[in-house]
């Protein structure tokens, strides 16, 4: 009799416990899990109508097609510079903001600031900047060289790095300096009063202290480097240059035909490739860091 | 010796830092200053690159300047009293905005209560998923969003970017890693005094995730207010867009204009990020770990 009452409790305390996950899980169910499901369906099926189930046929029409190559080739390109470019610079400015230099934390103000600068606001400034008769090319002009219409060049990819560079480098460095300032102090103290160089203390020491965050901006990286379509768009519109032609755009132009059968192979597609690129970043920050955590 | 070599090493640190800072401002300064020339200026300081009214005083390069000639209000003018298109599509980003980052809020607080406070089998296994799906590109769950939002008969209405973007697991993540540092003692001590959970959630969890909520929900904002991919494809209507898709659609002979509708656009996440910024530093510091 005497135990009763707590069992009710418990159950009840737990009944509480699952009214406060309603709310998110139904709607991660609703929107993003069951739907997921379906489309990982539609991905094996001919069509959403008749659902003649056809293997990986379209699997393989969405890798032979023409501009699917060119948008994850595109996409890849621009992961591939941006991402190892915006982990080391970040990491290089949460260095410097280390060091003994005056106005720190003002500085620290102005390399966040682009991330409260709407995408939309500073579109025209850099189409000023990159355009043919644009500011870039006028400098260059000093020097004798002919200008170039940059984001109708083979070049565009550039004018685009650079633009997420600007944007994302003090996001992540704040990542790094919350890093950095998790290294005991005298762990440092120690390398030091035993006469390791600062360098030494940097790659031997911190290095190894940073990889879980090496590990998350790599990854927040990659994940907004897919977002750079926003820029693209906003700056070049529906029909992009060449080279600025990404997934996203590829995407876009299914939805407007409704084809279903290569928007859900895509969606499937590049869900298992950033789960595995993701999987392939833990496996390796687990062993290279191993010795230092807990 | 070694103290001037260490001066040295500073000020060449300083001047770099100076460089980099200038190139992190100037082009939002530089969008700030342009808002006030006025149209006759714009053509002829940038007539090369948009093109515009194509005759006369119009040389074939730009020439970009940090200060106005003639410092003028009139873009501005135009802007809020004669053209309300403009300010009509800023008001469509603050109805898409404000609820999704409101609710998406709310709604994480309470899952990262009930992430925190309990941890069976299931609950790990969600939360993983959450992690996962919070790591996917628009490439991937703009697809599983349009087939709902399709079947719901919602597509082409507010509520097919307010839904998936209320439910968006990106919030949860970030509050249960910073809830699960609440000490059980407190909650157990709470329980002592007859606390139930809807207390324990409201007084002890909220005040303490204060800060938190306040970086998450600016972190939200200002994804949301550079939405893009969520109203070209949910939405077909282009009433309905928001100023971050509408503002790259000005045609060229409006470019004065577009300085000062870039500007407007600017001042929200402006005044979050100066009223919110010590607590916005924190909370990014917070997310840095994402298996802790």
């Amino acid at each position: 009799m005497g135990k009763k009452p707590s069992i009710n409790l418990k159950s009840r305390e737990r009944l509480v416990s699952w009214a406060f996950l309603a709310p998110s899980f139904i709607g991660v169910m609703v929107f993003f899990i069951i739907p997921f499901i379906v489309v990982i369906l539609y991905s094996f099926v001919d069509s959403p109508i008749t659902k003649d189930f056809v293997f990986l046929d379209n699997y393989a029409a969405l890798l032979q097609n023409k501009s699917f190559q060119t948008a994850a080739k595109n996409t890849l390109t621009f992961s591939v510079i941006a991402v190892p470019l915006s982990v080391l610079l970040a990491l290089g400015l949460a260095v410097l903001l280390e060091q003994k230099i005056p106005l720190k934390s003002q500085f620290r103000t102005f390399f966040l600031s682009p991330i409260m600068v709407p995408i939309a606001s500073i579109v025209l400034i850099w189409q000023v900047l990159f355009h043919q008769n644009g500011t870039v090319n006028l400098f260059f002009s000093n020097f004798g060289a002919d200008g170039v219409d940059w984001l109708k060049s083979d070049y565009s990819q550039i004018v685009i790095v650079i633009l997420f560079l600007w944007r994302n480098l003090g996001y992540h460095m704040i990542l790094f300096m919350a890093g950095l300032s998790h290294i005991p102090n005298e762990l440092i103290e120690v390398a030091r009063i035993e006469g390791a160089s600062s360098w030494a203390i940097f790659y031997k020491v911190k290095i190894r202290y940073l990889s879980p965050t090496i590990l998350f901006v790599t990854i927040l990286s990659i994940i907004n480097s897919f977002k750079v379509f926003r820029e693209v768009y906003l700056l070049t519109g529906d029909y992009p240059y060449g080279p600025l032609y990404l997934l996203q755009h590829f995407m876009n132009n299914m939805f407007r035909s409704l084809d279903y059968q290569k928007l859900s192979a895509a969606a499937v597609l590049m869900a298992i490739v950033i789960t595995a690129l993701i999987a392939i970043l833990f496996i390796a920050e687990n062993r290279y860091g191993k010795d230092v955590e807990g | 010796m070694r103290g001037k070599k260490r001066r040295v090493i500073r000020i060449v640190l300083t001047v770099f830092s100076v460089v980099f800072a200038v190139g992190f401002l100037l082009p939002t300064v530089l969008t700030v200053t342009n808002s006030f020339m006025s149209q006759t200026e714009i053509s002829a300081s940038y007539g090369a690159v948009f093109g515009g009214d194509s005759e006369s005083y119009i040389s074939d390069t730009v020439h970009l300047k940090l200060i106005p000639d003639l410092v003028s209000l009139s873009q501005y003018i135009t802007v809020l009293f004669r053209s309300p298109e403009y300010l009509l599509k800023f008001w469509n980003s603050v109805i898409l905005v404000v609820p999704i980052v409101v609710f998406q809020a709310g709604v994480a607080a309470f899952a990262a209560y009930s992430f925190s406070r309990y941890r069976g089998r299931f609950r790990e296994i969600l939360l993983f998923a959450y992690i996962i799906l919070m790591l996917m590109p628009y490439q991937v769950t703009l697809v599983p969003n349009y087939l709902m939002s399709n079947w719901l008969n919602i597509l082409d209405t507010n509520w097919s970017i307010w839904l998936p973007g209320i439910v968006s697991p990106f919030s949860v993540f970030l509050l249960t890693k910073f809830m699960r540092r609440v000490p059980v003692s407190y909650v157990e001590a709470a329980k002592l005094e007859g606390a139930n959970e809807w207390q324990i959630f409201s007084r002890i969890y909220l005040p303490m995730c204060k800060g938190i909520l306040y970086s998450v929900a600016i972190l939200v904002f200002l994804d949301y207010w550079n939405m893009v991919e969520q109203p070209i494809i949910l939405l077909s209507d282009m009433e309905k867009y928001p100023l971050s898709v509408y503002l790259s659609k000005i045609n060229s002979e409006e470019v004065g204009v577009a300085f000062a509708v870039a500007v407007i656009y600017m001042i929200p996440p402006l005044l979050l990020f100066l009223h919110g910024e010590k607590q916005l530093i924190e909370g990014i510091g917070q997310s840095e770990g994402i298996k802790g």
